[in-house]
């Protein structure tokens, strides 16, 4: 039990701080940041298996976010006919020139050996294929983004259950990662980050560019939810009578049946929207909890053996005969599919879907820094990285805003530097972050939670 | 005259501009590498140094507008590149004292030291932000335009029109100013040799009595040098915002690896490789060849490649096919 203690007692104080969120600030903050947290969560679980089962620098977090929430729109959104009807053959035609040109690709690369006819040969099958589909999509792209630009200007998606899409997100990030690893595993570390990093910056730019796809920076909003909306809670009777209930002591001071009806519908609103978010909130937790236990296993068994081996040293496990290309490959594509998933859950989270905002800082750094600060290679580690991170990322204005008061209390408000320290208070976020990387980095290298080798 | 005024179009709309958008990330190209030859690691905090050495030339800049020191036709700017090196170099050196020597002397993995550098780019875009804000803001001053087009077609006849900004050119000279002097220092002085060799081989370096400190303080400061001056060139041409300078990070990363991380000159020519390719790849053609090609032919669509939209795809997806092909990048074991 005892070396346990340092894993409670720092999941304790983290539920305490969002606790005393909920008590000073509001419980509606503090549910958003623990959803929040939960998806953070997710991330670092995902970037923790590629990180710290294998060694794999992946900074390409942002672009299987990105596809996870594309994932959302592509499968939810309710299909738009017309635009079907005004470009859908184009569509269809230039997705079977994509799998012409692939499997072509792959027929030059089994039947010619490797020389420079070859490379030729790939470079224009790319060039021809890319002149076809330009051709072919061109007006049925035109004709789609035609099609009510202010509303929809889009294919629309397929109509489906949202939760589907968590695992079509899952897939999508997973066959993303598929590529990308055959294109990039082979690199060195840090140029692997550096393919990475950039191959997402093509994939968000696809997306956020592609209007016919997924509006692209317009944006989709107003998606599907998996739980209820807060309106419908507000006008059906059962929930009207909970938060009777549950408030009843409040209510009964209230003496006038008028003043009592304001207060009632008051609580009704504020309780609607924190029990929608106790609900994604179970979700989320649904899906860590699962995610741990399968990771948990998956650690500590011969495959997770194995990993750990090839991580540590890759030419002792080759020269066992371990597969280390393979291995590479298989954690790459589980562990961007991860990040898929919790990419897929935080737009059903958000309810919209936003090209424009993923940037690497936000979704590829933050990330990591979360990984980093948790504790490399224990997934408790990168689930309390996720909490940590995410509720300073949050709360580091009004901790900033208050510090700078304190210190800044025998000036007077006029102050030149007062002011300008105080508009500037949300940027001492990225401060604290960044201190706090460098001093784990230096004074604790392992994480809040190290990995724990358990001799089996 | 159609085939003048042709090329003409493509000097103005490609070729000009490539160029001086080429020797900024040339200079920032040379920074990653010189940092990744010599200290070993990937530095994520490159846009952000940049940035940050720019900071001070703005600010500084304003500083000087508003006691009236200028500089004629000339972009006060230039005049504050000096003391915004000095500032960038102190900086870094600090960075160095208090974060990176700890992981040098340990001899820790580079991903250990990338890692690190992450860690650096959040501070120091939070210095930033907190100093000068995360706004917009246009410091250029002095003469816009050497060439406006109306003059150009005047001039010559032509209907096509030649612009050249102050900027372009200042950004041309400057580079090869800074890069002749730098690869003159890399090649022919003693300390520059010395440097070389530290990179290339860093036990047999020692071995010959090379002091590693020093190797390492000259690297910083020519890091500085270059960083402050890309930074500002850029920022003069363009306008500075933090947001933008992070970003530039990745074209940046982009041309020191297709030039072949490690060699300054590779990432020299990477840099206009990387600039030329996001432009020509990204420019609509269409009046270009209604130029060239008799009436009868002329094109009916833009005749353009990719939409601007995907310039930064496009230097990556530069990157990914070198990577694929020539790893090591494509000017491998050029030397000057």
């Amino acid at each position: 039990m005892k070396q346990y203690l340092n894993v409670v007692t720092a999941y304790i104080i983290m539920f305490t701080l969002i606790i005393l969120v909920g008590i000073f600030q509001s419980w509606s903050q503090a549910l958003s940041i623990l959803n929040y947290c939960l998806i953070s969560a997710v991330m670092t679980i995902g970037a923790n298996i590629q990180w710290g089962y294998a060694g794999l620098i992946n900074f390409g977090i942002m672009g299987y976010t990105a596809l996870g929430g594309l994932a959302v729109v592509l499968v939810s959104v309710a299909p738009v006919p017309e635009a079907w009807k005004a470009g859908g053959i184009n569509m269809i035609g230039s997705l079977g020139i994509i799998a012409a040109m692939i499997i072509s690709i792959r027929y030059v690369l089994k039947k010619i050996h490797k020389s420079k006819k070859r490379n030729y040969l790939i470079a224009g099958i790319i060039l021809i294929g890319i002149l076809l589909i330009r051709l072919v999509a061109g007006p049925g792209i035109e004709s789609i983004e035609a099609v009510e630009p202010a509303k929809t200007g889009f294919l629309g998606g397929l109509g489906m259950p949202i939760l589907f899409s968590w695992i079509v997100g899952a897939f999508f990030a997973g066959g993303l990662a598929y590529i990308i690893g055959k294109i990039a595993l082979g690199l060195r570390a840090d140029y692997l980050a550096i393919a990475t990093l950039l191959i997402a910056e093509i994939v968000v730019s696809i997306i956020k560019h592609e209007d016919w796809l997924a509006r692209g920076v317009k944006n989709v909003i107003g998606l599907k939810r998996p739980v209820p909306y807060e309106i419908d809670l507000q006008t059906s009777s059962w929930f009207i009578n909970l938060v009777e209930k549950f408030h009843s002591g409040k209510l009964k001071v209230i003496d006038t049946l008028s003043e009592r009806q304001d207060l009632l519908n008051q609580l009704v609103i504020d309780a609607s929207s924190v029990y929608v978010k106790l609900c994604m909130a179970g979700l989320f937790l649904t899906v860590v909890v699962i995610l741990l236990i399968v990771t948990q296993k998956a650690l500590y068994s011969p495959w997770g053996r194995k990993m750990r081996a090839i991580r540590d040293n890759e030419e002792a496990a080759s020269a066992m005969g371990k597969n280390v290309v393979k291995a590479h490959l298989l954690i790459f594509i589980l562990g961007s599919a991860v990040v898929g998933l919790a990419g897929a859950m935080m737009v059903t989270n958000d309810g919209l879907f936003t090209p424009g905002s993923y940037r690497p800082m936000r979704y590829t750094f933050v990330i990591w820094v979360m990984v980093i600060v948790g504790g490399t290679g224990n997934n408790f580690g990168a689930i309390l990285g996720g909490f940590v991170v995410w509720f300073l990322w949050v709360e580091a204005g009004p901790i900033a805003l208050y510090l700078i008061n304190f210190f800044t209390a025998h000036l007077p408000e006029t102050n030149v530097l007062k002011i300008h320290l105080i508009e500037s208070a949300s940027y001492f976020r990225f401060l604290m972050i960044g201190v706090g990387v460098l001093l784990i980095m230096r004074y604790r290298p392992q994480g809040i939670i190290p990995e724990k080798i358990i001799k089996q | 005259m159609d085939f003048l005024n042709a090329i003409i179009l493509l000097l103005n709309y490609t070729i000009i501009p490539a160029l001086s958008y080429g020797s900024q990330l040339a200079l920032g190209a040379i920074f990653v590498t010189l940092v990744y030859g010599v200290l070993r690691f990937a530095n994520f905090a490159t846009g952000d140094m940049m940035s940050f050495g720019t900071m001070f030339a703005v600010l500084l800049t304003f500083y000087f507008q508003s006691i009236g020191i200028n500089l004629g036709f000339l972009p006060t700017a230039l005049l504050t590149i000096p003391f915004a090196i000095i500032m960038m170099i102190l900086y870094m050196l600090s960075i160095d004292k208090f974060v990176f020597s700890y992981y040098r002397i340990k001899k820790s993995p580079p991903v250990v030291l990338a890692m690190v550098s992450v860690g650096v780019m959040f501070v120091t875009q939070a210095i930033i932000r907190i100093i000068i804000g995360p706004f917009d803001r246009r410091f250029l001053d002095g003469e816009k335009f050497i060439l406006k087009a109306t003059e150009f077609k005047e001039m010559t006849g032509l209907s096509e029109g030649l612009t050249i900004k102050s900027t372009q050119v200042i950004t041309i000279v400057v580079t090869i100013i800074v890069v002749s002097i730098m690869f003159w220092f890399l090649n022919k002085t003693k300390t520059g040799k010395s440097m070389r060799a530290y990179s290339d081989n860093e036990d047999l370096a020692l071995l010959s009595g090379i002091d590693p400190k020093k190797v390492v303080l000259i690297t910083w400061v020519i890091a500085g040098i270059l960083a402050t001056i890309g930074g500002v060139l850029y920022g003069l041409d363009k306008s500075y915002k933090p947001f933008v300078y992070f970003n530039n990070m990745l074209p940046i990363f982009a041309a020191a690896i297709v030039g072949g991380i490690g060699n300054p000159l590779g990432a020299f020519l990477g840099g206009y490789v990387v600039a030329f390719g996001e432009i020509l790849i990204t420019y609509a053609y269409k009046k270009f060849f209604t130029y060239i090609l008799p009436e009868s032919l002329e094109p009916n669509s833009l005749m353009q490649l990719l939409s601007t939209d995907y310039k930064f795809a496009v230097s990556f997806s530069i990157l990914v096919i070198v990577l694929l092909f020539r790893p090591s990048g494509i000017f491998k074991g050029l030397r000057l």
